[in-house]
């Protein structure tokens, strides 16, 4: 998948660089891309998936239902093609919400878990077998697969999330000084060697950063939701934690969704 | 500017969804507040902005520069903070600077007050020609000294843009390393002469 941008970026390297360090430079380009296009020949997120699936039909909680009638937006037990349209308002729960806030509410409402115990590790550790929110999260974004993400902005909370998501965005904080901004509003930038997504300028970066989440990253031996994702940019900006399922989280996966309208999904991915 | 932009807004509900009100700042604010778990280092006073992060976010959300006097009345204000070295010593040991031009560790949640923090240099800038893994949000610093000089003006400018890189350019999006504490003195004098000693590869 990155395989069909990487030679522009090496002729750019190439072109911006003009030492013999630049040379060494583009030949480390063309061993990343030929690690990359190692890395798309196999998924392990399959397993994760396969996993997922079973959670999903399973009969779990103290009511012994499945997930089978979940609503994720597109109605009662329809699983495909609802991650692409998330986050979106729900009137039962009077708010907006993103596929993994939606899957709790789920296992909460329909299979009585307790809330508190459902979220208090959303992340597996390393080394740690996937959780049941990460499994269950990699089955519904693979059942989006190649569907359009249609970000809905027809109710005013919708655009409310987008507003919060945007103002967030672009809100410098903490001893660093950063915001998502600072990496990811300049086309072209990178850290050290990896390439930066500027989600605000430019809609092939916006419409691959996130159609590529839920992604397995090989450097961690695990697969991570957007919401991870959300919370590992805030740590290496230096802010305090992101809280799992919180309204700046879902803003920001509103605001970002809705920069994507219109890219297929393709998640999950295969990352570093 | 900030009114014509609301205005706009107004047009555009007006025209649009009339039920739909834009949250304010302060309820942006608000949720973002509620979102976040002070956790180890990391505190929830990090999210209060500074009158710097707060003009900078401000204008680049709203996609506008900060007035010429504005800028230039903080730039001001930020210079007579900056804190020079007592003893007047203002390079220390290259070879060390390297090594915390390439440590990226330090203030995230999952480090802890006895975490000797590193600059972090690579991620944004080119230094040594040796290191090829290098970022480009930031200028190439590659032959620092031997294309500026090594005389007074470069090094007190030097130092004063590691200490707070705002007193010479607002928005710049590069750390105050001596200003947060990121660095010691010591350690910035390391990093000085990884830029500024002739015998740096930086210089060769």
């Amino acid at each position: 998948m990155n395989s069909k941008k990487w030679p522009i970026a090496v002729t750019a390297l190439g072109l911006a660089l003009s030492s013999a360090g630049a040379i060494a430079q583009g030949s480390a380009a063309d061993e990343i891309a030929r690690y990359r296009a190692m890395l798309a020949d196999g998924n392990p997120a399959e397993l994760v998936v396969a996993r997922g699936e079973e959670l999903w039909k399973t009969k779990r909680g103290p009511k012994n239902v499945s997930l089978e009638q979940c609503d994720l937006g597109l109605g009662a037990g329809v699983l495909k093609g609802a991650y692409a349209q998330m986050p979106r308002y729900f009137a039962d729960a009077d708010q907006v919400m993103d596929f993994e806030s939606r899957l709790v509410w789920c296992m909460v409402t329909q299979q009585g878990m307790d809330r508190a115990t459902v979220t208090k590790s959303p992340f597996s550790g390393a080394g740690q077998r996937q959780t049941d929110l990460e499994a269950l999260t990699a089955y519904g974004v693979e059942l989006s697969r190649g569907i359009p993400v249609n970000v809905p902005q027809g109710h005013p909370k919708e655009k409310a999330s987008y507003d919060r998501g945007r103002y967030a965005f672009y809100m410098r904080g903490g001893p660093y000084d950063f915001s998502c901004a600072t990496c990811h509003g300049v086309t072209g930038q990178r850290i050290r060697l990896q390439d930066l997504p500027n989600i605000v300028g430019n809609k092939a970066d916006a419409d691959r950063a996130y159609t590529t989440w839920p992604a397995y990253r090989v450097s961690q031996g695990a697969l991570r939701t957007m919401q991870w994702r959300l919370n590992d940019c805030f740590r290496q900006q230096r802010f305090p934690d992101l809280v799992f399922l919180s309204p700046t989280s879902v803003d920001l996966i509103t605001f970002l969704g809705v920069n994507a309208n219109g890219a297929k999904m393709d998640a999950p991915a295969i990352k570093r | 500017m900030k009114w014509q932009a609301l205005s706009i807004v107004g047009i555009a509900v007006a025209a649009g969804c009339a039920s739909y009100v834009a949250p304010t700042k302060e309820e942006s604010t608000q949720a973002i507040k509620s979102s976040f778990n002070a956790r180890g280092i990391a505190k929830l006073d990090r999210l209060d902005q500074s009158e710097i992060q707060a003009v900078c976010s401000d204008a680049q959300r709203a996609g506008k520069e900060v007035s010429k006097a504005q800028r230039e009345a903080l730039e001001k204000k930020v210079l007579a903070t900056v804190k020079y070295p007592a003893d007047g010593k203002y390079l220390g040991d290259f070879k060390t600077g390297e090594r915390i031009a390439q440590s990226g560790v330090g203030m995230q949640w999952s480090d802890t007050e006895k975490t000797v923090n590193g600059g972090n240099c690579y991620a944004c800038h080119q230094i040594a020609p040796q290191e090829i893994s290098h970022g480009n949000i930031g200028p190439s610093l590659q032959g620092y000294g031997k294309v500026r000089g090594y005389g007074e003006p470069v090094v007190r400018y030097t130092w004063g843009k590691i200490w707070n890189t705002h007193a010479y350019n607002l928005c710049s999006q590069m750390p105050r390393y001596g200003d947060a504490g990121i660095l010691t003195e010591a350690q910035i004098k390391d990093v000085m002469a990884l830029l500024l000693d002739p015998n740096s590869p930086v210089n060769k």
